[in-house]
């Protein structure tokens, strides 16, 4: 057993099993990271089928079928695959820096939870080389599509679902019992910093709706091979009943895919403003509010289903109130940056044009919350716009913001700033020559999930994957950036950026295997 | 040693092979399980897809054995904090609660149904076209012993559901009895929580033998109801929305009482091996939450499957 204690001083284990066997906070963490990175090129390769099928009218590449196919495995991918692990990574890497802790509060079962997501995407995408081909429904799955007229590989992507959702589970317990029961002395739920509060509530919302989930699936899974009747109205169930379960869970899903990403941004701004974030207790109340709201909007997904008229506005107004907390953070982003002495380093440009671009997606979801307007809007590449407005220059930017950010704390090196800014710039643009003309084109009544579409419509499309492809190949610019800076570069001082406050830039750079063995000074934990 | 079990240090693991023998493990029991699915489906033989199933469940379930004894052994060298032994409360807690939501889905979806879906095919209210337009003949009755569709989902002759308020009906009432068996084994499980923290030990292991017994009886009554539905009442999964939301709601509440009846009796035998101490023993208290989470939504079933 002396071995066990001992662990705590020596460094991680030699060849390819520390990966495998790990149970260190820092390990985990950069397996979800590498993970999410390897799924986000896979998702991003599907999305350029997608593009490229869709830079002309007609079917050039790709038949009708297999586009759905890489629609559904797309969103699947990207949702499941890429922004929760990469968020769950993340959390592993700095919650237990950030609140002065050993590690996580179970490190087998965080081991767990990492390695049941290679497997479950392992099972998912194999569906691709088999006979029946992918799912192929769109990755919110509606049924009929996916009971009655799904293909056979629905089962397994059933099981892939549940197996997905335990470990969310398992991360999400592990991460609520590491800020309850970890947190270093001094360290009150009030002085953490933010994204360890945005965790806190994203893990609250994980456990609460990916049993959720569970439970939609596996009445799919009964009415496909069992004879049940939930999505069925011959036998007195109802298609709708499925919208309505998947939404409850799939409502507070697309804010577990962005609270964190306003933690990190609450952390970068105040850095690169050299200012503290102004409003840190509203921002928790504004996280906690958005997160009860997000259990009573989900039907603002099926205005057009056929609702009772009461049901249409209670979702409508529900909707609307969520853009007062989310424009509290906005508000509090931009008073941090007024007048402070800001620099604008990658991580900075990252941060700002998530404020501005998370905003923008942020306005269109209130236009498509107008229960009369979303009649128009409804399943147009209006909506494509809208949540790809939020999701890429939102999440997905709160994550490479959070990567540069951090990137000299893990590594201990600095990465190569100009490619950074080429990065962004390249990113920053790819993105919005992706989605902005989408906003016209649904406008205009061009649908979603079509792999052709009418003559007029194609300009946007041209111009909509030219900025497809730019945004894409970018991407590799990361992975040059990530491999240079873990290969070598300017030492990183443990401060690293001059205006960083808090425990993780205590420790030296780059942070050792075992950080927080004993708790900190107390001294070192600062009011917000 | 002595420095690992105190209030400075919290015990981290070093690296382990469980997790990743589990993850294989699970794996290969649901692309067994539902390989076996389409196979029948499709009308193929299940032989292969069974083996891998079933050796993907015996190398989970060995390693989830190995797992649980590492935990053990650990405890018992001292090695957990009273901050870990936290984790494992708050794990614990939270776990029960993801269990809550998985049943609150279900019961979800037992109110729309009840609520709207079987309504308005019924043609009631604004939304009553429905019912019009696709079966006009259907009529709205819960439960439902006429499916809008006979021709698709042949529906029962005869529902759970209680047929008349009297004293001798209830005393022939299977679901009655299993309310009260399961309502005495949280009773009964709690005298062996006070027992055991009075060091109590054969006081312990009476109870909860009582408490295990009573499980097990439970579930033989669930098995009599299930055969008599198929048997006598042509209620099945296939029989319409009734039998979908019974079979599912009332088999993931079986499934749960087996699975507690299980780590019961892993508590039983831990207690005979006199594993547990007045003042440690969250094994015990995790499994007796457990079994408190199945005894209340057993409740709430007896609600609303069977008396509403």
């Amino acid at each position: 057993m002396s071995a066990a204690h001992d662990d705590h001083h020596h460094g991680p284990a030699k060849g390819l099993s520390r990966w495998f066997y790990t149970t260190n906070h820092k390990d985990i963490g950069s397996l979800y990271l590498w993970f999410s990175f390897a799924m986000f090129l896979l998702g991003g390769t599907f999305a350029m089928v997608i593009r490229a099928e869709l830079f002309q009218p007609g079917l050039q590449l790709v038949e009708p079928s297999f586009f759905n196919q890489m629609t559904t495995m797309h969103g699947l991918i990207m949702v499941f695959g890429a922004v929760m692990p990469a968020f769950v990574g993340l959390a592993n890497w700095l919650i237990p820096m950030m609140i002065g802790a050993p590690d996580m509060a179970l490190p087998r079962l965080n081991n767990w939870s990492f390695w049941l997501l290679p497997f479950a995407f392992l099972m998912l995408t194999s569906t691709l080389f088999m006979d029946a081909g992918a799912p192929n429904f769109g990755w919110t799955f509606y049924a009929p599509l996916s009971t009655t007229y799904a293909p056979e590989t629905v089962t397994f992507f059933i099981f892939a679902v549940h197996i997905m959702g335990a470990s969310s589970i398992m991360g999400s317990i592990n991460i609520i019992a590491t800020i309850l029961n970890m947190r270093a002395p001094g360290m009150t739920l009030m002085k953490m910093p933010l994204f360890v509060w945005t965790w806190l509530i994203t893990a609250y919302l994980l456990i609460a709706v990916m049993p959720v989930l569970a439970g939609v699936v596996t009445m799919m899974l009964f009415d496909v091979h069992f004879g049940t009747s939930f999505f069925s109205a011959a036998g007195g169930g109802d298609p709708i009943l499925f919208q309505h379960v998947f939404w409850f869970f799939g409502h507070p899903e697309v804010y577990i895919m962005i609270l964190p990403g306003f933690g990190i941004v609450s952390a970068i701004i105040p850095t690169f403003a050299r200012k503290r974030l102004f409003g840190y207790d509203s921002m928790v109340y504004a996280t906690a509010s958005i997160a009860f709201l997000s259990f009573i909007v989900w039907a603002h997904h099926m205005f057009t289903v056929g609702m009772p008229i009461a049901g249409e506005l209670f979702f409508m107004y529900a909707t609307m109130l969520i853009a007062v907390p989310t424009g509290v953070k906005v508000f509090n982003w931009v008073a941090t940056m007024f007048r402070g002495s800001m620099t604008f380093e990658t991580p900075m440009l990252f941060a700002i044009a998530f404020v501005v671009l998370f905003t923008m997606g942020g306005f269109t979801g209130l236009m498509l919350a107008i229960t009369p307007a979303d009649f128009q809007y409804h399943d147009t590449y209006f909506v494509v716009a809208h949540f790809h407005y939020v999701l890429v220059p939102g999440s997905i930017f709160s994550i490479m913001a959070a990567a540069y950010y951090w990137l000299p704390k893990w590594t201990g090196h600095m990465y190569d700033e100009r490619l950074g800014k080429l990065h962004f710039w390249m990113s920053f643009i790819g993105v919005n020559v992706l989605f902005f003309p989408q906003h016209f084109l649904g406008l205009a009544g061009m649908p979603r999930r079509v792999p052709d579409y009418a003559l007029q419509f194609a300009d946007f499309n041209w111009i909509s994957s030219i900025g497809g492809f730019l945004f894409g190949a970018s991407q590799l610019i990361l992975l040059v950036v990530v491999i240079k800076c873990i290969k070598g570069g300017k030492k990183a001082t443990a401060q690293v950026w001059e205006g960083a406050q808090g425990l993780e830039w205590t420790l030296e750079s780059p942070a050792p295997y075992h950080t927080f063995t004993t708790p900190p000074d107390p001294k070192l934990i600062h009011d917000q | 040693m002595a420095s690992a079990g105190s209030h400075e240090t919290y015990y981290v693991p070093e690296q382990t092979k469980l997790p990743i023998y589990a993850s294989i493990g699970l794996i290969l029991t649901v692309f067994g399980l539902g390989s076996v699915l389409n196979n029948i489906k499709a009308s193929e033989g299940t032989t292969f897809s069974t083996l891998i199933a079933i050796a993907g469940f015996l190398l989970l379930a060995f390693i989830l054995f190995q797992w649980f004894s590492i935990v053990i052994r650990e405890n018992h060298a001292g090695m957990n904090s009273d901050q870990l032994k936290r984790s494992y409360v708050w794990g614990m807690a939270w776990f029960i609660f993801s269990e809550v939501m998985f049943f609150a889905a279900f019961f979800g979806a037992l109110f729309y149904v009840r609520n709207f879906a079987v309504p308005w095919l019924g043609g009631e209210g604004g939304k009553g076209a429905t019912g019009e337009f696709l079966w006009p003949e259907f009529q709205a009755v819960w439960p439902l012993i006429e499916n809008p569709s006979n021709a698709v989902f042949t529906p029962p002759h005869e529902a759970m559901d209680v047929k008349e308020w009297t004293p001798g009906f209830f005393a022939a009432y299977l679901p009655f009895w299993n309310t009260l068996i399961l309502l005495t084994s949280s009773v009964t499980v709690h005298f062996a929580h006070t027992a055991l923290k009075a060091e109590n030990r054969r006081g312990l292991i009476q109870w909860l033998s009582v408490t295990v017994a009573l499980g097990v009886l439970f579930l033989v009554f669930q098995v009599i109801e299930y055969t008599e539905a198929y048997g006598h009442y042509g209620l099945t999964l296939d029989s319409g929305i009734y039998g979908s939301t019974f079979f599912l709601l009332t088999g993931f509440h079986g499934f749960h009482v087996t699975l507690g009846t299980f780590i019961l009796s892993v508590m039983l035998a831990r207690s005979i091996k006199g594993h547990f101490k007045p003042d440690d023993h969250f094994g015990f208290e995790a499994a007796s939450w457990y079994w408190h989470f199945v005894d209340v939504v057993w409740v709430g079933l007896f609600f609303f499957v069977y008396l509403l």
